[in-house]
């Protein structure tokens, strides 16, 4: 149960999450900082991420790829925008060709990283992602970077509702 | 499954107003013409005309004929389509905290043994 809140905002082209752990800044911040641990959440376990440069420092490059089932591997990587652990972090995501260099063709998402301290020993962090087109974001939920294929036929009226619709999320554990 | 690849770019632009979202709405219904949904507000026949026009573009209403009238109904397809994606995107996230989750508990759970 730890995703509070989601807002979604089809104008800005934008999602918001906001989570809470059972755990200090400094630790939640290692989930992005220790690119053993970014290995086990980023991917599904369908599709993991395997991290082979891990700058995280202003003006760094992250890269990584994602191995499908069939063994065919998508490689990607972050512009590390900024970095202030354990704070914040401002990365821009990015589809690579094979040699390594970005793939202009494909969009980038950009998604801003902040963690606070709610109280000792507990943390909330959100995640402002943000895309730079409809079109991008069509684009890159096609390329499969998307798991749990459900498909949930979605709720019209939170389409047709105000602007940005905080909705309270389900509990999940 | 869908009839035409939406514009989302369109769309989103298009769901940007509230009263376009409110002739959305209405027009889930597809009983009004122009003439009876322009009532609903204050300004003018024109106006209205105009967001219905844009709203057309956008893929989100057709004008349908029933006897010798011209409905507006609107095309849920299309609105699925595009909730369909900030809904996907919102499910590669949850299960990335899912994850993260995992990750800090079994830390907890180490350092606590």
């Amino acid at each position: 149960m730890t995703v509070t809140t989601v807002r979604k905002d089809p104008q800005a082209l934008s999602l918001t999450l906001y989570a809470e752990f059972d755990a200090s800044p400094e630790r939640v911040w290692q989930l992005w900082a220790d690119p053993q641990q970014l290995e086990r959440w980023w991917g599904p376990p369908t599709y993991p991420a395997t991290v082979t440069k891990h700058e995280l420092r202003p003006g760094g490059r992250v890269e990584y790829h994602m191995t499908a089932p069939d063994g065919d591997q998508a490689r990607a990587y972050w512009n590390v925008e900024e970095v202030d652990p354990p704070r914040s972090l401002v990365v821009s995501d990015g589809f690579a060709n094979e040699d390594g260099s970005p793939n202009t063709e494909m969009p980038t998402n950009q998604f801003r990283v902040t963690i606070t301290e709610i109280e000792a020993g507990r943390s909330q962090m959100s995640i402002v992602s943000t895309f730079p087109s409809t079109e991008a974001m069509e684009q890159l939920m096609a390329f499969g970077m998307e798991e749990g294929l459900t498909q949930a036929v979605g709720q019209i009226d939170a389409i047709l509702a105000e602007d940005a619709v905080a909705q309270a999320a389900a509990p999940r554990t | 499954m869908q009839i035409a690849p939406p514009d989302f770019d369109r769309m989103f632009g298009a769901l940007a107003d509230a009263t376009r979202r409110d002739i959305v709405r209405r027009a889930i219904e597809g009983e009004e013409g122009v003439a009876e949904l322009a009532r609903h507000y204050p300004m003018s026949f024109a106006a209205v005309q105009k967001h219905i026009a844009l709203l057309e573009r956008a893929g989100l209403v057709t004008k349908q004929r029933i006897g010798r009238r011209k409905v507006v109904r609107t095309n849920l397809e299309g609105l699925r389509a595009a909730r369909r994606l900030l809904d996907r995107y919102e499910e590669m996230w949850r299960g990335r905290i899912d994850r993260m989750t995992e990750l800090v508990n079994e830390y907890t759970r180490e350092r606590d043994r």
